[in-house]
């Protein structure tokens, strides 16, 4: 997504290009549809993730700090967990960004939605990752 | 004017054509695909913001046992187990509803009578199986 490719802007009626021609090939996005496929990806990904990710919680349910800690931290969970974060932020960015994109029509309202749709992906997942890998290390 | 007459418009060349536009969902009748559309994209957004339940989780059970037992405090409350309750239930929405767009990015499933029932197998799967997963969980964590 861009502001130069966006629909109806001004500038774009001097342009000698055909609104066609400009979302042709990659189309408007100039990413074609590789969102869409990563979202399809993501989504087989958390559908199979989900079935241990359940039953991890359920393990835990109940438990102290140290007894979910030494269970988050042993490597089998904490590599299915890791999965799920990863897969699960990369999902809702894609999702969340489809929304923006069809609710927002202020372009620079939405490029700031999207970074910050990215931002808050991005720091969810690492804080997630952060965790995990700081209960796998024993610190 | 030009010498040859009037001058195209230059907006002429490449103005938008005003096409009729695909009228919006107030224009339908309600049908069920189209409100379990909506129910998937709402359940989308309420996981988006649910993650960061989860990701304070977690990085409590990595602080240490104060930080967790005010996780512990909050998800035991009621306000924390209605929540953690309709977060169980967007999850499970989300995924089944998922999985029916799955078999029709497949191709199965469209006619009028499978697309219906798979909504309602959604639907009806979706809180089935929350009422099932926190029976689960009250037997086994004893509801603490």
């Amino acid at each position: 997504m861009s502001i130069d490719e966006s629909h109806g802007s001004p500038r774009k009626s001097s342009s000698m290009r055909t609104p066609l021609g400009r979302v042709r090939n990659l189309g408007a996005s100039g990413s074609g549809t590789s969102e869409f496929w990563h979202q399809r990806i993501t989504g087989v990904a958390l559908t199979l993730l989900i079935v241990p990710v359940i039953a991890v919680v359920m393990m835990l349910l109940g438990r102290n700090q140290a007894g979910a800690t030494q269970i988050l931290g042993s490597p089998l969970v904490a590599i299915v967990m890791l999965l799920f974060i990863i897969s699960s932020a990369w999902h809702m960015k894609i999702g969340m960004q489809v929304v923006i994109e069809d609710y927002m029509h202020n372009e620079k309202l939405k490029l700031v939605a999207i970074m910050a749709n990215g931002f808050f992906s991005a720091a969810v997942a690492l804080a997630s990752v952060y965790a995990i890998l700081k209960m796998s290390s024993g610190v | 004017m030009g010498p040859f007459g009037p001058q195209p418009s230059k907006r002429h060349m490449t103005a938008r054509i005003d096409r009729p536009l695909s009228p919006h969902l107030q224009t339908y009748r309600w049908t069920l695909t189209m409100v379990l559309s909506i129910i998937n994209r709402v359940t989308g957004v309420v996981l988006y913001f649910g993650t960061l339940l989860l990701a304070w989780w977690l990085i409590a059970a990595s602080s240490g046992p104060g930080a967790y037992a005010s996780v512990q405090a909050f998800t035991g409350s009621f306000i924390g187990r209605i929540i953690v309750f309709g977060y169980t239930w967007a999850l499970l929405q989300h995924l089944l509803g998922g999985i029916r767009h799955f078999m029709w990015d497949l191709g199965y499933g469209f006619k009028p009578t499978e697309r219906e029932a798979l909504s309602w197998v959604a639907l009806i799967g979706g809180i089935s199986l929350t009422v099932l997963l926190w029976i689960a969980a009250y037997a086994i964590g004893g509801g603490r």
